[in-house]
């Protein structure tokens, strides 16, 4: 059942409880109480709306930095990227595998003042050995969603 | 100058409702729950191997029959999904679409004046296809209190000495209904005893909501008897891509082939390529599909009961056919007037068959988002009716 509900709240959070129930086939008891075990779990940390800001006409830069680092004794990357996750200005962080250490997505109003993060707070962290910045130009698609096209339904009514 | 028409096409009625659909397709708020088709796009993996297909140049005939790689997961489908087997080399083609299935298998299987079984309602061309291949339509009315299921005591009414077949349309377009193993195995007694064929129409097999699909052929004796027809269209959200089959006893395949052959050649060739693809790695996109147009069903069942529509539930297709006959309207009449009053276009039972009367289809091969809105305008039309 939670995969269930999970995987249906993944695409459409914004679901009324009780329509979800009905679509799931069961009672709207208990979509309540699996939700809400599952945010106390923390297994649903949050509830985001996916949103395509250059229609806005708000500025909004991103940047995906590579990160090499040295992991700290005793303490392995977890320390370093908790130096890194705690600035507000950041938005992910993953340990990944590959020729660095962490992926970092940073977002700002300006190239400037995503630079100026990178060179300022990020780059003389103790721990940073070096830094590669790569500004996203153009976002096509984005959890799963293709943003530079409305869906549209084409088909026609054949007979009947 | 000589009249240059055959007088039995001529004769044969064309639809009644384009005229109601011309306007659906001219309304442009309109929301429309009347598309027969699935609102997936094909699975990308699907499209790519097409697309690989001719980027190697697979661009030429295929045997009439079908590429043998295709057959043979036809083949390896059906026994998982079905318990059927066939063998690939004589008793499976490959045609364009479940639709030509239909009409091959009519004119390889009916002499002039034999007589065909078409229950209703049910998909509109059976009954032109039977007339097309010289046999005389019988229509078996099927009933809402059955929910829409064929009973062996139809049947054995319908049935004279001149029936030669029996059209077995399940799950049902427009009704959703499913025929279970033991409803089949009634039928599969009646058509034994009175030595007729089937033709059984399983496009909708991979869309059942309470059990597998059963198919008739898959019963004990009737596996020589019937023609299984199925395809892409609607298991695999492929309707564009003109991909059917049909399986059955070589001496009837033998012939269906030969007027294939002479007529169409064999079913294009990159679909054929994007099609074994769809078989050895699509069951979970059917699944996932699956899963998606359940939740539908429920939603706009939940919201019939809420209406207090009368509805028999579904578990078929993707389609849910509601009784409208409380007021006192034509299914026609109520399709207009609701797509006047609340630019919501639904399909009326007629489209169907006669005894569709009373009926509405609604399809649920739209978002739920879409569906949600439709059963809002429904809502209100509803109550606007009720008030007199």
């Amino acid at each position: 059942m939670r995969e269930k509900i999970l995987t249906f709240i993944e695409k459409n959070s914004r679901i009324d409880l009780k329509e979800l129930a009905v679509v799931l086939g069961v009672d709207e008891a208990l979509v309540v109480s699996e939700l809400q075990k599952m945010e106390e779990e923390h297994i649903i940390c949050g509830y985001h709306t996916l949103i395509d800001w250059d229609k806005v006409g708000i500025e909004k830069v991103t940047a995906l930095i590579e990160v090499r680092v040295t992991p700290q004794r005793g303490m392995g990357f977890d320390k370093v990227a908790e130096r890194i996750y705690n600035y507000p200005e950041v938005n992910s962080v993953y340990l990944i595998s590959g020729g660095f250490d962490f992926m970092v997505t940073i977002e700002g109003k300006t190239l400037r003042e995503v630079s100026q993060f990178v060179s300022e707070k990020l780059s003389p962290l103790d721990s940073v050995l070096s830094t590669k910045t790569n500004f996203i130009l153009k976002k096509y698609k984005d959890h799963g969603t293709v943003m530079t096209e409305l869906p549209k339904d084409e088909r026609i009514q054949m007979i009947p | 100058m000589r009249d240059p028409l055959n007088k039995t096409i001529v004769g044969i009625q064309p639809s009644g409702i384009r005229k109601f659909f011309d306007i659906v397709n001219e309304m442009k708020d309109a929301i429309s729950l009347g598309v027969g088709e699935p609102d997936f796009d094909t699975p990308w993996h699907i499209r790519d191997e097409g697309i690989y297909s001719l980027e190697k140049g697979k661009t030429h005939y295929t045997s009439n029959a079908g590429l043998k790689e295709l057959k043979i997961e036809v083949n390896q489908f059906l026994n998982r999904r079905y318990g059927l087997s066939y063998d690939y080399e004589h008793e499976i083609m490959i045609t364009v679409g479940g639709s030509e299935a239909i009409d091959i298998a009519m004119r390889v299987m009916l002499d002039p004046g034999d007589e065909v079984l078409i229950p209703q309602p049910s998909y509109v061309s059976y009954l032109p296809c039977a007339v097309l291949a010289n046999g005389v339509p019988v229509v078996i009315e099927l009933k809402a209190e059955n929910e829409f299921r064929l009973t062996p005591e139809e049947l054995e009414a319908a049935i004279t000495p001149k029936t030669k077949l029996l059209v077995l349309p399940f799950p049902n377009n427009p009704t959703g209904a499913v025929m279970e193993k033991s409803d089949l195995e009634k039928i599969a007694e009646v058509v034994k005893k009175h030595d007729i064929f089937v033709l059984s129409d399983e496009i909708y097999s991979e869309l059942t909501y309470l059990d597998k699909h059963v198919s008739i052929a898959s019963l004990p004796g009737m596996r020589e008897r019937t023609v299984v027809i199925n395809g892409f269209s609607k298991s695999h959200a492929m309707t564009g891509w003109r991909l059917g089959y049909a399986c059955g006893p070589r001496v009837i395949l033998e012939q269906m082939l030969k007027v294939h052959q002479y007529a169409i050649m064999c079913a294009p060739t990159t679909s054929q390529y994007a099609a074994v693809e769809a078989l050895r790695n699509g069951d979970e996109d059917v699944a996932a599909m699956r899963e998606e147009y359940d939740g539908r069903r429920r939603y706009l069942m939940h919201r019939f009961r809420e209406m207090g529509l009368e509805c028999f539930e579904p578990f078929g297709a993707f389609y849910v056919f509601p009784c409208i006959k409380e007021f006192g309207m034509s299914s026609e009449e109520f399709a207009t007037e609701l797509l006047n009053a609340q630019k919501l276009a639904v399909v009326p039972g007629t489209a169907f068959g006669d005894c569709g009367e009373g009926f509405i289809r609604i399809s649920y091969a739209y978002s739920l988002d879409n569906l949600k809105k439709a059963m809002d305008r429904m809502e209100a039309f509803i109550r606007e009716l009720r008030k007199g």
